[in-house]
């Protein structure tokens, strides 16, 4: 019974040391903005240097949208909504999730590693003897910067990803350019638009918090970097996907 | 070079014991280093010296005895009191750990910028001076990635002076060095201590390098200091541990082999 219960135990273990982890460097993260030039570099790092993938995703996404989108729509004779079904899955679905999918596959291993790294090389004992705590100079700023970037990275993914689907929808299989645009503009509201919003600040968190506890808490070898990186990646996909679940359900009963 | 009468110890071990994962590594644990002294911690590997630096910067705490640092007892401290007992101490790290992401100044200004709000000029030749020392001013730009190992290590004890520090605690820092970083080092090590009255500790196994600036030595092995004294008295020891530490013996109290089967049955089988 006892062995039956194990991997509950440790799951809850290690859901509490997460947390009591957000808390101390949520708890840093004001203090950490008296150097703001450490956090615009991790904006930078997690926001700028994601977006070429970012981008690339979302233009196939919605050229995919667009495609299957129109697929389905002609099967009712109501192509012209493509546009209003193509803005909606983009806005509140397929941007911050994909987005996130992304983010933890590309800013959050390098920050997971990264971190990890700096642990293995000493650098963050090294702090700790010079008396400056890592959580406030390394964790807060890296933190911080991927909760900044995330929506930002959706907001371009959501954009792009429209004009995919205008590129397929409206060049490629001849649906009415002005039903298209302003059936989307009459749909989408501005509700749509916070919950995409708000999903990705949650997934933004999820995943951050995840990269940078990962890296934090990895062993200093090579194989515990590695295996922080791979944690990452699986526990960012897998709160992503919960979270997202769990953020629908909110939002339709709401 | 020894005042006549002994100095005040700036770092107290007395009696201390720690264990971890149930191997004991100190027992009953006694050292001290003398205000302005070049203090030596040598010893075979494995046998905690790091884990002293350790516990001297209150990393980690003794299950018992005691452990002072400028009369401050440190497993005592919060970690307010922890930092701010830091801040008069440099450490100079095995693999310097330098900050990857900073270039060489800002690795040196990394504490100053980090504890004090000295206006940029100020702190740039404040940095720049400390380059000087080291011989790396010419290097202030470059990244970690692109130094040698000596110009790494030169760097980091750059970073562990610029806070002016009262004691400055050294790991391994002749390990892995060509003969003329190995002097480079040893000569700081020995000025910095001549000229600005730094108390110093070294942690070290090269022997003969370490004999010729220490002050004072101390043997350790097996969790206990097991010889102790000027490294010539150390030398002229006859203790059998001590001797074969000394000399570079390979076999001794401290054995070749790491405790195995019986060498004929693991080869052969069953005799």
């Amino acid at each position: 019974m006892a062995g039956a219960l194990d991997p509950l135990r440790r799951a809850l273990l290690r859901a509490g040391r997460v947390t009591l982890f957000l808390g101390r460097v949520l708890g840093q993260c004001l203090p950490s903005l008296a150097h703001p030039r450490f956090l615009v570099a991790q904006i930078y790092n997690a926001g700028a240097r994601s977006l070429i993938i970012v981008m690339l995703c979302g233009l196939f996404v919605g050229m995919v949208l667009g495609l299957q989108g129109y697929d389905l729509l002609q099967r009712f004779g109501s192509e012209s909504a493509l546009g209003v079904a193509a803005a909606l899955g983009l806005v509140k679905e397929l941007g911050p999730v994909i987005t996130a999918l992304l983010f933890a596959g590309r800013a959050g291993t390098s920050l997971a590693s990264e971190i990890g790294l700096m642990r293995a090389t000493d650098q963050l004992t090294a702090m700790e003897m010079m008396a400056v705590d890592p959580v406030r100079r390394v964790v807060a700023p890296r933190f911080l910067g991927g909760v900044i970037a995330m929506p930002l990275l959706t907001a371009i993914f959501d954009v792009v990803g429209i004009f995919g689907a205008q590129l397929i929808g409206i060049g490629l299989l001849g649906v009415e350019s002005g039903s298209f645009w302003s059936q989307m503009q009459s749909a989408v509201e501005r509700s749509d638009i916070n919950e995409g919003l708000i999903k990705s600040l949650c997934f933004g968190l999820a995943c951050s918090l995840m990269a940078v506890y990962e890296g934090y808490h990895s062993e200093p070898t090579a194989e515990g970097v590695g295996l922080a990186t791979t944690r990452t990646v699986v526990s960012s996909a897998v709160l992503t996907l919960v979270l997202d679940y769990m953020l629908t359900a909110a939002f339709l009963n709401s | 070079m020894s005042p006549s009468a002994p100095a005040d110890p700036v770092v107290d071990v007395q009696e201390a014991t720690y264990r971890i994962g149930g191997r004991t590594i100190f027992d009953g644990l006694t050292l001290q280093a003398r205000r302005g002294e070049i203090t030596a911690v040598m010893g075979p590997s494995g046998t905690g010296k790091t884990t002293l630096l350790r516990l001297i910067m209150g990393a980690i705490h003794p299950a018992a005895g005691r452990v002072t640092v400028f009369g401050q007892d440190v497993p005592s401290l919060d970690r307010g009191g922890l930092f701010a007992l830091r801040r008069r101490v440099g450490m100079l790290f095995q693999n310097g750990a330098l900050l990857s992401d900073l270039d060489v100044f800002e690795n040196v200004a990394f504490p100053l910028r980090a504890h004090t709000r000295l206006p940029e000029p100020l702190l740039r030749r404040l940095v720049l001076m400390k380059l000087q020392a080291v011989g790396l001013r010419g290097a202030a730009e470059r990244m970690p990635a692109e130094l040698s190992g000596g110009m790494t290590r030169r760097v980091a004890l750059a970073r562990a002076i610029v806070m002016d520090p009262e004691l400055l605690i050294y790991d391994e820092p002749f390990v892995g060095l060509d003969p003329i970083s190995l002097g480079v080092i040893m000569r700081l090590i020995q000025s910095l201590n001549a000229n600005l009255g730094i108390t110093s500790i070294v942690v070290t196994h090269d022997v003969e390098e370490i004999s010729r600036i220490a002050h004072e030595s101390y043997l350790l092995s097996g969790g206990k200091v097991v010889a102790a004294g000027r490294p010539a008295e150390l030398r002229a020891a006859d203790t059998p541990v001590v001797n074969q530490f000394m000399k570079g013996l390979p076999d001794g109290p401290v054995p070749f082999h790491v405790p195995a089967p019986d060498y004929r049955v693991q080869l052969m089988g069953k005799p």
